[in-house]
């Protein structure tokens, strides 16, 4: 196919303007950390050296102005994350009081349909699985791998072949994992490994992604198999952050390998096993890409991330839509405030 | 120092200038060149002079289809001198809205979707046509059609494309060595079936998987059986709910359909079972045909554009489609379609003028001429579509006997048409039994 440059044009424009926006706005900010702080810097060298012509004594330095000068490095994060974050949080919260079109109050009706209707207290019970079972397969299998490569031959090729999957996107993974799963009749040649597998066992290839609640462990397998190389990475930096005196300490005390385990490595490694279990289960909350990519939430696979979608740009109910988005973030909440007490914790102990 | 600081700062401003002069040379020559008042623009004349107006378009077409749209109209946007702005977006059902509510909404929206028109003309958002798009529409499409953009007694746009879904797909070199000759009536179909089930191979293919939208073409089946079984107006009255979900002519024209699609002996050819149905997707359900694995696949007629490359379309080539026979002679040539509307939500004269070209004979001929489309206005000669299907399905729009019915799912509210219809199908072919599908859709429409 050839290549037209007067026909792609406007692309290119597009391509300009972006990159326009792109200096604009970074050499915008270059000058004022630069231009700014020199005009100080001036100012106060044109007043130094003004009293010291007049021989006034020199002024002081004001510290009001250190104040500002955080205020104005702090604005753009907070106007951002008020435009960003909590406008549109107050917004769908008003929202889910709201009917399908958003023009009448009707209290907590959304709420009590997201309690009611079988298939969102489907939709809710496949959310509590995985939020479940992510973290703890995920870490426990980071874990494990981490302990068992730790200081073995070849321990960064190891490492790096449970890290790779971490480089693939969601959609990525669940596109490779559905050919996994894939089904061809019996009488054709199989395309999905695992179908292969189990006919070359002498079964018959079965249609994985279609028998709940199977299908549902079937997608988790995917999440962890992304997840697991972070867990094992940050763990992995954490048992080597271990100090070499106390495992030495314990050596000498005649440990088995299993109480090294559990009461040396476990409690030297605790905060930053929190901060994967943590991380972990925010990620799983808000998984989307896995289920509407592999699924697309049909066959009693949907997750709350998913039907929020659904409900509000796929229906048009954006009360419901929006009523999802809300227990969403109010289960995301606690988990965060308890990273943040820990993290706290840390920072006094 | 301050020497050096004024440097850097140079440098930066100097940048930031190149740049700005880059972008100054890229605009240069983005003004179409109006060449009105040249012999073939005197067709384009009654559209007055609108020289630098531009008319944003936002669908759902995309790649080679969209390059065609900007081809077809060309020739007006250079007579005109109106700038058509085209952009089809894959998420466009869930974008439009979006865009509306941001503040963003395009002049004109092909909507395939009367549900989603009638959501956006409830908020307020669209406006009617102008009188002279209205006078063309109803020049140029049928009342049958019409009705669908037709709410509050006010038209709030003509078609565009049309598409018939009444077809099944078979290969006619098969037919011919096998000596099977194309069924006319329902009680043929299922006989014809029965001699290919007993010739060893299974008689249909099918596949509902499509992405986020997995389900719609057992909805298609559904609707298609139904408009035989029950009739126009028992459809009409299901579409808009005068009639629960659950209506026991529904559930007569689901067992009907799971005749064959929940039937071992017919499906799925060359896929496996009947759960198979569920998890093939409708690009590839077909295509078992071109190989000899299957025989009967019902599927619309923009199915053309999905057979393996190299595969003649035609009634004497590789694959070819017959009408989806009538069940009941009394209830007429019932022909199940779809097709988009051509929606405003701004009414600057430039756009109207827009609206009304698109809905003119002259756009439907400029149009087909370029291929691979069909459309129900009435102005649209048989000559000018190359493809045999499209004829086919032209055909069958422009027949008198023909009572049209549009896709019942895209008629319904989205949460039931595109939502637990689809989702219901999904369950129906995984095995639920019908009266507890039904109940679950019809407890879902509010």
């Amino acid at each position: 196919m050839e290549f037209d440059f007067a026909a792609e044009q406007p692309k290119f424009l597009m391509l300009m303007y972006g990159l326009i926006a792109f200096v604009a706005v970074v050499g915008g900010l270059l000058l004022l950390l630069d231009v700014v702080p020199a005009w100080f810097a001036r100012r106060r060298e044109a007043q130094l050296v003004a009293a010291s012509v007049s021989g006034a004594p020199l002024p002081r330095r004001g510290k009001p102005q250190e104040g500002l000068f955080a205020l104005f490095f702090l604005l753009p994060t907070l106007l951002l994350l008020a435009v960003g974050l909590v406008g549109p949080a107050i917004r769908t919260t008003l929202l889910s009081f709201m009917d399908a079109g958003s023009n009448n109050w009707v209290g907590l009706r959304n709420y009590g349909w997201m309690f009611s209707d079988p298939t969102i207290l489907r939709v809710l019970t496949n959310t509590l699985i995985w939020v479940i079972l992510v973290p703890l397969v995920a870490t426990s299998f980071g874990l494990i791998y981490a302990v068992l490569v730790d200081k073995a031959r070849l321990e960064a090729v190891a490492k790096s072949l449970i890290f790779l999957p971490m480089a693939i996107s969601f959609v990525g993974a669940s596109i490779i994992w559905k050919f996994v799963y894939a089904y061809r009749s019996e009488e054709q040649q199989q395309i999905g490994l695992l179908n292969q597998i189990v006919v070359s066992l002498g079964g018959e290839p079965k249609q994985w992604l279609l028998d709940s609640p199977l299908n549902t462990f079937l997608l988790i397998v995917i999440m962890v198999w992304i997840q697991a190389g972070f867990a094992m990475v940050v763990l992995s930096a954490a048992i080597k952050a271990i100090p070499a005196d106390i495992v030495e300490a314990a050596r000498l005390d005649g440990v088995s390998p299993w109480q090294m385990f559990w009461q040396i490595t476990m409690p030297s490694i605790r905060p930053a096993l929190i901060v994967v279990v943590v991380t972990l289960s925010i990620a799983t909350l808000k998984v989307f890409d896995i289920v509407r990519t592999a699924t697309n939430g049909n066959y009693d696979t949907s997750v709350i991330a998913n039907e929020m979608y659904n409900q509000a740009f796929r229906y048009g109910q954006n009360g419901q839509g929006s009523a999802l988005a809300v227990f969403l973030f109010v289960l995301v909440i606690p988990i965060v405030i308890y990273q943040i007490r820990n993290l706290r914790q840390q920072r006094e102990g | 120092m301050a020497f050096a600081r004024s440097r850097q700062t140079l440098a930066i401003a100097g940048v930031l200038g190149l740049a700005l002069g880059v972008t100054a040379c890229g605009t240069g020559n983005d003004k179409k060149s109006g060449n009105a008042g040249s012999a073939e623009c005197t067709a384009y004349e009654k559209y007055g002079d609108n020289d630098g107006k531009k008319v944003t378009i936002y669908s759902s077409i995309r790649d080679i289809e969209a390059d065609r749209l900007n081809e077809s109209w060309k020739q007006f946007e250079d007579c005109t001198g109106i700038d058509i702005d085209h952009e089809g977006s894959g998420e466009f059902e869930a974008q439009l809205g979006v865009r509306v509510d941001g503040g963003n909404a395009p002049d004109l929206a092909f909507i395939p979707q009367p549900g989603l028109l009638k959501r956006f003309v409830d908020a307020g958002k669209l406006k009617p046509v102008g009188a002279a798009t209205k006078t063309e529409a109803e020049a140029n499409y049928s009342p049958d059609w019409l009705k669908y953009s037709t709410l509050n007694g006010q038209l709030y746009g003509a078609p565009l494309g049309s598409n018939v879904k009444s077809f099944v797909w078979y290969s006619p070199k098969m037919f011919k060595d096998k000596g099977w000759t194309v069924p006319t009536t329902w009680d043929e179909l299922i006989k014809l079936s029965d001699t290919i089930a007993a010739s060893g191979t299974k008689p249909w293919c099918a596949g509902i998987e499509s992405g986020d939208a997995t389900g719609w073409p057992a909805t298609d089946w559904i609707e298609d059986v139904l408009l035989r079984t029950a009739g126009p107006e028992v459809y009409d009255q299901w579409t808009t709910h005068g009639i629960p979900f659950n209506d026991p002519k529904v559930a007569d024209a689901l067992n009907r359909a799971g005749t064959i699609l929940k039937n071992d002996k017919y499906v799925n050819a060359g896929f496996g079972g009947v759960k198979s149905i569920a998890t093939t997707s409708f690009q590839e359900a077909g295509v078992p045909i071109t190989t000899g694995k299957c025989a009967l696949h019902r599927q619309a007629s923009f199915y053309a554009n999905q057979w393996p490359q190299g595969t003649k379309v035609a009634e004497d080539g590789d694959v070819f489609a017959f009408y989806f026979p009538a069940i009941d002679p009394a209830q007429g040539k019932p022909v199940l379609g779809g097709g988009e509307f051509v929606a405003a939500f701004n009414d600057r004269p430039e756009v109207q003028v827009v609206q009304t070209y698109l809905a003119s004979g002259e756009y439907a001929n400029s149009r087909a001429k370029i291929g691979d489309w069909v459309s129900a206005n009435k102005k649209l000669d048989l000559a000018n579509v190359p493809n045999p299907v499209d004829k086919l399905s032209v055909q069958l729009l422009q027949d008198e006997k023909t009572v049209f019915r549009f896709d019942g799912s895209d008629l319904m509210p989205a949460a039931v048409g595109a939502g637990t219809f689809w989702k219901g199908m999904v369950e129906w072919i995984n095995g639920k039994d019908t009266a507890a599908v039904l109940n679950g859709i019809e407890g879902s429409w509010k």
